[in-house]
């Protein structure tokens, strides 16, 4: 039964976010509805599992995943992750009442709730991972949807750029943290979690130790914004702050320390693990300490404060000691409840203030006396006052520095600086709180403040109270959680660790007095500097990360390339593609050597069939000598080789090919007469061309000859060697019996390889999407924006007398009429064509084709505007529609226990036409009909479009962004 | 018939690289097409030339010898909606270049043509 509730909770949040693209942008409420029913249910359904994980067992569960590399895709939950579970649902639950609230009305919240969804169940389906890969599988996932989120605002430049810094760094470490994996799983021969746990010896011992952990701890870094890696971090507070409250202080970056705790068994306990961890957790308190005493904006100071709480948790975990270990998972809790709170509080006098600005920011106390009570309880739990959360596990860090008993030198070092990082977590609060809600009031807001509402102060104030409550209460509130979390990271050997709020008077609590006195007077120093000598820009500037990261990544993608280029023997494509030619015309000719040509083997000549490629060549030396200067009978000349083409697949007992061919051609051919209108007139000039280019040309025709001539060769010889024995003899004999279609070039595309049929039609979306975008900007060129010599001949009949009694018709007037008659003869031959598909020569691309030339053509007689009138296609949705069902019907197989696309027969009956073999490949094919109509009509139609356009505006600077 | 097929395929071939090494773009459109032909007979030629065989099954005739190679088929119907694809994709690549360098060329730099 837990079992099951484990995997409910890892799906839900999946299925939620595909409930919400049905929900219109205009129903706010019910995505936010979806948001916070699916949080609440795994909240619930997580707390029900507590029993069955309290006393350090295990709940496993596996399905086969891809049994050939012996990956099995494994749940398994303990008392760490369910720790996490709690994490993720009960602040989901919070963030996603507060985001209701917090969004700008205008924003369609749609988009947002089904990242914020995916996000949910990719970090559920990270704590809850059994198997390292795929722990790095949703590891990556979440990063990707930390990359929509906090580019959800993508309008803003800022906002995209940190986006894509977030997914560079994390998505880079993820990759660092697959190899690390990889080569555990190495090491222990399996990739499963446990296997790996029990391996603590036989990894430390093994030379790839070290290797390994490097990149597992790459890993970690890059995901949990430790330093050198941190800038991602403050950047990425362009994010929505319920974004910045859920996955910057809450859940992804705690995915980093989730990984060092859930390695710790096997990791953990070498030098390597301690300097590194330790010293990279301490260097990143630091810096993020003093990095978050010195900002400016509000959100900036509280993403330095994680940067600097995630490096005491690092750090707590790196110095190896067991109670290191409990005082890190006790952190973690701690620092999601106060910071998930500070960033709703600073979200929210953001909201009502218009500024983030701590120097314009002052007195709010007096305007908003309820949120800033909660903000100063949940910065007094961050600076550890004693009562609340983050004091007990202050002390606790303390109590563990001063029992390291490592060397004298690291021992006293480390006490020095836990309170000079305490201190500074101190003085940040401080600023934080003083800055912001005490001081004289301003007015000089964008907006003018006032209490936020209440729906938005509730999960502040519920954080707030679980900080007080902890604080307050520590063994009664999480003392079993507690517990249970630490059993599943140490096992049976826990150390002595006393939970409650009064331990006496002892050298931590000296050492929090001290932190204390530190931070105030840190605080007090620097107001008393800038009363002195007036605000100066803070000196954080001394590292910056982000600006090394930045011309590293110049470095790459310019640099590198620039100097590519330049050793490259030249940049124009003619050259490159004549190098291209000569090596492989090299490489034919090295490869023939040797060869010799056997037994003639022919079938005989047709004289009709010789005749008609005497044409065909003809038509295509045509082609060539055309395409300059007479580009409409080079296009003609190039039809008229694809209809041989066409004819000789019929002769050559190949009847889908030629159908096939036959559709593409045309619609080919009208694609590249709606582009030919916008490409510059070439006429041909009497001048005489040059001595250069002559011998460019006549130097082409010998290479042309000469691959010709190869070519001409290698098929003649590669015809004399029919190859017998292939995979078709498989196919042939199966198709009837296993897949039940008698055509068996179909049955092979949407059947035998129909794996290689959905990357072929993703192929055909992507190019669909990339002539969408590549088109929107495009502006035509003012010679060519004119109207044809026909169209203008019509324009000027028009205003004739006849025109004005009525007796001229419309353009194109007999024309546009049989083809309007036309189309549902298209339509039906279409559906016709792909009803018979799996069992005579058809299927899903020429149906898909020959309905876009219904398209094609009603737009060709009636204009653009006349049919998007009357006619609502959209191209996009068809392509999803398409894309989604052939995807259904692959993954539907997974319903009988079979692996992905696995067709099926069935029998359905129903009245009147009786009994109807239903085969799943037929819904394959759909898929791939819906596909090619969408993709094929989104080129022609977007094409087609440019005649609406305006020509582009050469007097204006500054290029136009707008579409269409 | 194979003799034909092959020069066929080597005067599409030999046209398309021809077309290729010019320096408009719509001339490098059409000869990729063109060779995209050659191509595409290339390997439907591989299965061994047949007239008159049956491409699609029947009941009852399990001699398989009978049949049309399926395979090569299935691959050359790929390569030409792939071929579609990849020319609509050309199209529009050359149509942004002429906007954004005002003339055809395939460097988008009217040089010595």
């Amino acid at each position: 039964m837990y079992n099951s509730i484990v995997l409910i909770i890892l799906v839900l949040p999946f299925l939620a976010s595909l409930t919400i693209p049905f929900i219109s942008h205009g129903q706010r409420d019910r995505s936010t509805g979806v948001m916070i029913t699916t949080a609440t249910l795994g909240l619930i359904l997580t707390l029900s599992l507590f029993p069955a994980i309290n006393d350090g067992a295990i709940l496993r569960q596996a399905f086969t995943w891809a049994p050939a590399f012996g990956l099995e895709f494994v749940l398994r939950l303990d008392g760490l992750s369910w720790l996490f579970l709690l994490l993720i649902c009960g602040i989901g639950v919070l963030v996603a009442i507060y985001a209701s609230y917090y969004m700008p009305r205008e924003y369609p919240l749609v988009r947002f709730f089904a990242f914020l969804l995916v996000f949910m169940g990719s970090m559920l389906g990270l704590v809850l991972s059994g198997n390292v890969i795929q722990l790095v599988f949703f590891w990556e996932l979440t990063s990707l949807l930390s990359f929509l989120l906090i580019g959800f605002w993508y309008q803003g430049e800022s906002a995209r750029d940190a986006a894509r810094t977030a997914l560079t760094v994390t998505a880079a470490g993820g990759l660092a943290l697959l190899a690390g994996v990889m080569m555990l799983g190495h090491i222990v021969g399996s990739y499963d979690l446990d296997a790996i746990l029990a391996a603590g010896r036989q990894i430390q011992d093994h030379p790839l130790y070290l290797p390994a952990l490097l990149c597992v701890l790459t890993g970690v870094f890059t995901k949990s914004a430790q330093f050198p890696f941190h800038f991602w971090l403050p950047q990425a507070m362009s994010a929505p702050t319920p974004v910045s409250a859920y996955l910057h202080s809450a859940t992804l970056v705690k995915a980093g320390v989730f990984l060092l705790l859930r390695f710790w068994p096997v990791l953990a306990g070498s030098s390597a693990w301690f300097w590194l961890v330790g010293g990279i957790g301490m260097l990143s308190l630091l810096v993020g300490g003093w990095g978050a005493y010195t900002q400016r904006d509000l959100k900036a100071l509280l993403a330095y404060s994680t940067i600097s709480h995630l490096g005491l948790i690092t750090m707590l975990a790196g110095l190896g000691s067991r109670l290191g270990a409990v005082a890190a998972i006790f952190h973690i809790v701690n620092h999601a409840t106060f910071k998930a709170s500070l960033f709703m509080a600073a979200g929210a006098v953001d909201h009502e203030t218009g500024t983030r600005d701590l120097d314009r920011l002052s007195g709010l106390r007096h305007v908003m006396p309820v949120t800033a009570t909660l903000a100063i309880i949940s910065s007094a739990a961050m600076a550890g006052v004693p009562m609340l959360n983050g004091f007990l596990s202050k002390e606790m860090f303390f109590a563990v520095t001063l029992n390291s008993n490592r060397s004298l030198i690291t021992d006293v070092a480390g006490v020095f600086l836990a309170i000079i990082a305490a201190g500074l977590s101190v003085a940040y609060s401080v600023r934080l709180v003083g800055d912001t809600f005490f001081g004289p009031v301003h007015t000089d807001y964008p907006r003018k403040p006032q209490e936020p509402s209440g729906w938005m102060r509730f999960p502040i104030g519920l954080l707030a109270l679980i900080c007080f409550a902890v604080g307050m209460f520590p063994a009664l509130v999480i003392g079993d959680i507690l517990h249970a979390a630490v059993t599943a990271v140490l096992g049976d050997q826990l150390p002595v660790y006393d939970l409650q709020l009064w331990h006496g008077w002892n050298t931590p609590l000296l050492m929090s007095i001290l932190a204390f006195a530190l931070g105030c007077g840190l605080y007090l120093w620097s107001h008393w500097r800038i009363w002195r000598r007036g605000y100066q820009k803070a000196p954080i500037e001394w590292i910056s990360a982000k600006q090394i990261f930045e011309r590293l990544l110049l470095f790459v993608t310019n640099t590198l390339p620039a100097w590519q280029g330049r050793i490259f023997p030249s940049r124009r494509l003619q050259t490159q593609l004549l190098i291209i030619m000569l090596v492989a015309m090299g490489l034919a000719l090295g490869s023939a050597v040797g060869l010799h040509l056997p037994r003639a083997w022919h079938t005989p000549i047709d004289p009709i069939f010789a005749f008609m490629w005497v044409l065909g060549g003809i038509c295509a030396i045509g082609a060539a000598s055309q395409a300059k200067f007479h580009r409409m009978m080079a296009l003609a000349l190039t039809g008229g080789v694809g209809l041989i083409i066409c004819i000789s697949f019929i002769w050559l007992s190949a009847p889908d090919l030629a159908m096939t061919q036959l559709l593409v051609e045309t619609v080919t051919t009208v694609l590249i007469l709606l582009g030919l209108r916008w490409l510059p007139p070439r006429i041909r000039t009497t001048r005489k061309a040059t001595r250069r280019a002559r011998y460019r040309r006549r130097r082409d025709i010998v290479i042309a000859l000469l691959v010709g001539t190869g070519m001409a060769v290698l098929a003649y010889t590669v015809m004399q060697h029919p190859v017998s024995n292939s995979v078709s003899q498989f196919y042939l004999e199966q198709a009837l019996p296993s897949a039940g279609g008698h055509n068996v070039v179909n049955v092979i595309l949407v059947d035998f390889r129909a794996l290689d049929t959905l990357g072929e039609i993703s192929v055909l979306v992507i190019v669909a999407l990339s002539v969408l975008a590549l088109l929107r900007r495009f502006r035509p060129a003012p010679e060519s924006i004119g109207m044809t010599s026909q169209q203008q001949y019509f324009q000027q009949v028009q205003k004739t007398r006849l025109a004005r009694a009525g007796k001229v018709p419309d353009y194109l007037a007999i024309p546009s009429l049989i083809i309007m008659l036309m189309t549902p003869m298209f339509v039906l031959f279409g559906i016709h064509l792909f009803l018979r598909g799996h069992d005579l020569p058809g299927g899903g691309f020429a149906a898909g084709i020959t309905l876009t030339m219904a398209l094609i053509v009603l737009y060709m007689a009636r204009g653009a505007r006349w049919v998007e009138a009357r006619l609502r296609i959209d191209p996009v949705r068809w392509i999803a529609a398409g894309l989604l069902i052939a995807i259904a019907t692959g993954l539907s197989a997974f319903l009988s226990g079979r692996p992905f696309l696995t067709s099926y027969n069935d029998q359905l009956y129903l009245p009147l036409l009786g009994r109807i073999p239903i085969n799943s490949a037929l819904f394959f094919d759909l898929g791939i009909f819906a596909v090619v109509i969408g993709a094929s009509s989104l080129i022609l139609v977007v094409l087609a479009h440019q005649t609406l356009r305006r020509p582009a505006k050469r007097a204006q600077s500054a290029p136009s962004r707008e579409g269409k | 018939m194979e003799l034909i097929l092959s020069l066929a395929i080597g005067i599409l071939g030999g046209s398309g690289v021809w077309l290729l090494l010019r320096p408009r773009t719509f001339q490098v459109i059409i000869g990729l097409t063109l060779i995209s032909y050659a191509i595409n007979l290339f390997i439907f030629s591989i299965g061994g030339l047949r007239t008159g065989a049956d491409p699609i099954l029947e009941k009852g005739l399990t001699d398989i010898s009978h049949y049309a190679d399926p395979l090569p088929q299935a691959l050359v119907l790929t390569a030409i909606v792939i071929g579609f694809a990849t020319t609509a994709l050309f199209l529009v690549v050359a149509l942004a270049s002429r906007g954004q360098a005002d003339n055809d060329h395939v460097d988008g730099e009217d040089g010595p043509a």
